[in-house]
């Protein structure tokens, strides 16, 4: 598999906080990248490394090949790299549609403002908010919003999504609807990242699942060698717990 | 592509030209200084309004271009060259503060674009072989027929230089840039991460927001002939743009107009009728007025709508 993306030894540190220690990790092309971790581990400043919104204090950032270390975030959503937010991120004060055009035009990925206003229908139609389109963002409700952020990152043609906890907040009923679209895009050919706390997400959509654990890579592999790793079920639920499951299962 | 809405505006600016022939020396001073007050207002909306940066730096480009213009005048050049180049300056000087200034934000932005006047305006008074230092700078009288006659020569070069602003502002409204503006009026972060260039937009809001202003700046230089530092960089012409805006309605070209026109006609009539505590009297009307019209005077409209409809 070719590598999408490569992070060498990438290190970010806040003060004396090492929020990202050296990790070392490829995004292959077309993969469903999983990425976990209790939170603080680091997952969304991995995020905010790779997309420009932090510098990274050490290592290098390959995208398709090319150096994007010191990208800032509007090179980054150009060069083919789109997110959402944790914390949705609309405009209020626009219509929804004249959100995902503006993603659509300022992406530079689909020519001038007629064009991108098209683009725009489209992905709204695709993630379910056609007959919102003209409400000003902020009246949508959060399940709503979600699926504004995703037509959002989709409607800048990325080669590289990274969805950051796409389903904090939402009933059953939207997780189901929501993993149907994370398919569905995956289907395109769009690499994902998916940062998630439902295991439930994560086991079912990901084809492997890397763990970040107070900064550093502690686990890389396919979800069933994940949910068996001794080091993660330590970092989520403690050595005690980490033993006692062991014994449980068999393994010393 | 115009909306109704623009051409009662365009409608209402061109129905200014008929100032001069009501031919009072007082109601042409009145005019002229109506249209650069506009002049200020609507440049200050491209980067307090579109962008959402409450910049304190229109003195600091009405000084920079009255003393660009009035040194050129000075020195014997036409009219034009002495304006084209005192926006080109300010442009210029703008785009290249904004790619500093405009990486602070909120009250951080506020302050550092406030000193931006100061520190010309300490520049401006220790350069006095240039620019006469502390003891002001003369311009000489063009070769007009008499006061009148200049006085309507100026009323319309601030007129027509209204009407420039004014159609190059409403063009970049609705212009990528203007959107581009809204998107980071709103959610800086969200505009970084859909590709917005936000430092080339905000440097090119701070730059518009200066290029006419300072163009003013040189007509008021040639219009009274006499400038001294403390008056053109004066920092109430960098406080009363955003008073006028808040006024007229934030974020509206046309509320700008309305509100620098509202602001000049309250102030007259304050200074006339309070001439001990006029500021505070001005102070006292503003402040009620914003606490009563948040959203300023074209507002009213759809407030007496929605009373009418009993909701909004």
């Amino acid at each position: 598999m070719s590598e999408l993306m490569q992070l060498e030894a990438v290190s970010r540190r806040f003060g004396g906080l090492h929020a990202l220690d050296k990790v070392t990790l490829g995004i292959g092309r077309g993969e469903i990248l999983g990425l976990i971790g209790p939170n603080g581990a680091g997952k969304t400043t991995l995020v905010n490394v790779v997309t420009g919104v932090h510098r990274a204090t050490g290592g290098r950032v390959l995208f398709e090949g090319k150096d994007i270390t010191a990208y800032r975030p509007y090179q980054a959503a150009r060069a083919g790299i789109a997110r959402t937010f944790q914390v949705v991120q609309p405009f209020p004060e626009l219509s929804v549609l004249e959100n995902v055009t503006a993603a659509a035009l300022f992406s530079g990925a689909n020519g001038g403002l007629r064009n991108a206003r098209d683009v725009a229908a489209q992905q709204l139609e695709f993630v379910g908010l056609a007959a919102a389109a003209d409400q000003p963002a902020a009246t949508l409700t959060l399940a709503m919003r979600k699926r504004l952020e995703l037509a959002k990152a989709l409607a800048m043609k990325p080669r590289l999504l990274f969805l950051d906890e796409v389903n904090a907040g939402l009933n059953s009923a939207e997780v189901e609807q929501a993993m149907g679209l994370i398919r569905q895009i995956a289907a395109t050919g769009v690499t994902i990242v998916l940062i998630e706390h439902l295991m439930k997400v994560v086991l079912s959509i990901c084809s492997r699942i890397v763990v970040l654990h107070n900064g550093a890579l502690i686990a890389d592999g396919s979800p069933a060698s994940i949910v068996s790793n001794q080091h993660v079920i330590e970092a989520y639920l403690g050595k005690k717990y980490a033993q006692m499951a062991a014994q449980a299962s068999g393994n010393p | 592509m115009m909306r109704r809405k623009d051409w009662i505006l365009f409608g209402g600016l061109l129905l200014l030209a008929v100032v001069p022939l009501l031919g009072e020396g007082y109601t042409l001073r009145l005019g002229t200084m109506a249209c650069m007050y506009a002049i200020m207002a609507v440049s200050w909306n491209v980067i307090g309004g579109m962008a959402g940066y409450p910049s304190f730096a229109t003195a600091a480009f009405f000084g920079l271009g009255a003393y660009t213009g009035g040194v050129l005048l000075a020195g014997g050049s036409a009219l034009v060259t002495a304006i084209v180049a005192a926006g080109a300056l300010a442009f210029a000087g703008a785009m290249l503060l904004g790619a500093v200034l405009m990486r602070l934000r909120g009250h951080y932005f506020a302050i550092a674009s406030l000193a931006v006047a100061e520190v010309l305006r300490e520049l401006t008074n220790s350069a006095t072989d240039l620019t006469g230092g502390g003891m002001g700078l003369n311009i000489p009288l063009g070769n007009t027929d008499g006061v009148l006659d200049e006085a309507s020569f100026y009323f319309y070069a601030m007129w027509g230089l209204l009407f420039l602003a004014v159609i190059v502002i409403v063009f970049i409204e609705r212009s990528r840039l203007g959107f581009g503006l809204a998107c980071i009026r709103q959610n800086e972060s969200a505009a970084d991460m859909i590709g917005v260039n936000g430092t080339l937009y905000k440097s090119l809001a701070f730059g518009f927001s200066g290029v006419f202003v300072a163009m003013a700046g040189t007509l008021y230089a040639g219009w009274v002939h006499y400038i001294e530092p403390p008056d053109v960089y004066d920092i109430l012409f960098a406080v009363k743009p955003i008073v006028m805006v808040l006024l007229g309605g934030l974020g509206s070209t046309a509320g700008a107009i309305i509100g620098a026109f509202t602001f000049l006609g309250i102030e007259e009539i304050v200074w006339r009728n309070y001439l001990q505590v006029h500021t505070g009297v001005l102070g006292f009307l503003v402040v009620a007025l914003l606490l009563f019209l948040p959203h300023g005077i074209v507002s009213i409209g759809r407030r007496v709508r929605s009373l009418r409809g009993g909701h909004v």
